[in-house]
């Protein structure tokens, strides 16, 4: 496997283990993640994502296994360690008194000391007010903002140290679709031309589908499913969906392959066909199936992460 | 550019916003306002009151200790909510989520409450000289006592205030485990009325504390010398003072770090998720 020998991993967990009381969270969780990679970790809720992401946050011990994030054991990652790692978390509802332009300016003092020639920390604060949206906003007081201009807010905080390596636990949780829209772009920009590394949480597939170069589906405490979207629907449910019409009646088939079936189709019934409509699995049936298939403890099937590889 | 050092100059920046933003907040006045009007009400409803046989009248006894008493409070109370507030709504996250935040998190705090004395006290004394004869018997001498004895009681509460905060499970819990215990201190502590009017244990036991200590050297700034004599052993013991407020301040130094470090500690994401809907379930 030539991406375990790249020496680009920012974040490499190995058989990651929690457990709360006699309850196991997480019972050997596996991967990567590279430079300069969107990589989105889905799964149902109580899967244990918030728990994974903490741990490699630095907020929470774990109970076992080997986890390396930016070259460090994020339990004893110490200030400078800190400095290069950004966190957006799903709940906050801090600094309600102050305003936005005074708080970013008082956080980001933090990394000044951490700034070089090369990475320069942090970023200017009229560019991320403007970056993130806010600059209409950045002078009002942040108990009056909107539910998704504090979550802007969220991520210019989380950014404001310029992090190599960003952790974004639901970050579009709230936000309309013009604020999702920005959101996206704002996470590509970050990837493309800053070359940030991110690793995000979200229960939003079509997001997941739009952001990630590679999706992790963590169900049952381990990583059931790793690769592309387009990699993970090809696996799981292979299959699409054909629907239509002829004389009044509706009919429906599943195809693994839906062109020459189509083809046959018209071939056998021609004009008669009315209403026709292909539909291919979709991230969230894969999802779906996926996540079904490992609740119900059925693990006999081989984890796609290795017949993707 | 030392990163300590830098996080310490924040954090005094962080606590000075922090106090004029508190200073423009009406919640903030209001509870101003409040002390100060109890506390005077108290005192005019009192002012031909005299206490005991010692000729002071209950207003120039009183005031000083409750000066003193609301300092023990305010930085017990004040930091204790705080913190308890802040680790559940994500400021404290937020900062460990920074190199050196803490750091300057609880620097913050730390100038915060102090500042936040000075008009708790103001309020009250401003207008105490307008209101009432006798305020202040000792002139320059007894301004700078006042200085000293803030600054010692200051040292010696200030540091349980953000033990408490740290321990407290949930912002409701802080009236329980906070609230009340400093108010029974305080009402044992000879602030409303002399001490030795107590039982002897309860005496002794008020004795342990800050506030009594605090109370007593305000008074010992405030009234005339010959006012000693309502004390127990007739004197002001200066020496004791400095020596129990000295105690409980190098008590506050050693463990106050620890405990803050051990909380900040456990301070996770999804804890903060779950006290937010812990405050949202009434009934559990």
């Amino acid at each position: 496997m030539p991406r375990e020998l790249a020496d680009d991993a920012v974040v490499r967990v190995r058989d990651l283990r929690m457990t709360y009381g006699s309850h196991d969270v997480l019972t050997g969780v596996d991967f990567d993640v590279h430079a300069g990679e969107v990589v989105c970790l889905l799964g149902p809720n109580g899967a244990g994502k918030t728990t994974t992401i903490e741990i490699l946050e630095g907020f929470r011990m774990r109970s076992g296994g080997d986890v390396r994030v930016l070259g460090e054991d994020p339990a004893q990652g110490g200030d400078a360690w800190r400095a290069r790692v950004g966190v957006v978390l799903q709940s906050w509802r801090d600094h309600a008194r102050w305003t936005p332009r005074r708080l970013l300016e008082q956080l980001g003092g933090y990394f000044a000391p951490y700034s070089t020639p090369e990475h320069p920390r942090p970023y200017e604060l009229d560019w991320l007010l403007d970056t993130v949206g806010l600059t209409e906003n950045a002078d009002r007081k942040i108990g009056t903002l909107s539910g998704g201009q504090r979550r802007r807010l969220d991520v210019a905080m989380g950014i404001i140290g310029r992090p190599e390596l960003l952790f974004l636990d639901e970050p579009t949780a709230g936000f309309d679709p013009q604020a999702r829209r920005d959101f996206h772009d704002l996470v590509h920009r970050l990837s493309d031309l800053e070359g940030t590394s991110i690793l995000l949480t979200t229960h939003d597939l079509a997001e997941a589908e739009r952001l990630a170069d590679r999706i992790l589906i963590l169900a049952a405490g381990r990583i059931v499913a790793d690769g592309s979207a387009a990699e993970l629907t090809r696996q799981v449910a292979g299959t699409s969906e054909v629907r239509w019409a002829r004389g009044g009646e509706r009919f429906v088939h599943a195809t693994e392959d839906p062109t020459p079936f189509v083809r046959r189709l018209f071939e056998q019934y021609g004009e008669e066909i009315t209403d026709l409509e292909v539909n291919r699995a979709s991230l969230e049936d894969t999802y779906i199936a996926m996540v079904q298939r490992f609740e119900s403890g059925d693990r006999t099937t081989p984890v796609l992460a290795e017949a993707t590889r | 550019m030392n990163p300590t050092r830098h996080a310490i100059s924040l954090g005094l920046r962080r606590g000075w916003t922090e106090f004029l933003l508190s200073l423009r907040s009406t919640q903030d006045q209001g509870f101003y306002l409040f002390m100060a009007v109890g506390t005077l009400v108290l005192l005019w409803t009192n002012r031909d009151n005299e206490v005991g046989d010692t000729g002071l009248m209950y207003p120039t006894f009183a005031l000083p200790s409750i000066l003193g008493a609301l300092l023990a409070f305010g930085v017990v109370i004040g930091p204790a909510y705080a913190l308890a507030m802040e680790r559940e709504d994500g400021t404290l996250l937020r900062h460990k989520a920074m190199p050196h935040g803490m750091q300057g998190y609880v620097t913050g705090q730390l100038l915060y409450h102090s500042l936040s004395l000075l008009p708790l006290l103001l309020v009250i004394l401003v207008p105490s000289f307008f209101l009432f004869d006798d305020v202040m018997s000792n002139g320059l001498a007894g301004w700078a006592t006042v200085a000293w004895v803030a600054v010692l009681g200051l040292l010696a509460t200030l540091p349980l205030g953000m033990i408490l905060g740290s321990v407290v499970p949930s912002v409701q819990k802080v009236g329980t485990w906070g609230m009340l215990p400093v108010i029974v201190l305080t009402a044992i502590s000879g602030i409303f009325f002399p001490i030795q009017s107590m039982w002897h244990w309860v005496q002794i036991a008020a004795q342990v504390f800050p506030t009594y200590w605090i109370g007593l050297g305000m008074r010992s700034a405030f009234l005339p010398d010959a006012a000693a004599s309502i004390e127990i052993g007739d004197s002001w013991r200066t020496g004791m003072t400095v020596l129990v407020l000295g105690a409980w301040a190098v008590f506050g130094l050693l463990v106050t770090p620890r405990v803050l470090r051990r909380m900040a500690q456990r301070q996770s994401g999804s804890q903060v998720q779950e006290a937010k809907e812990a405050a949202l379930q009434w009934v559990k």
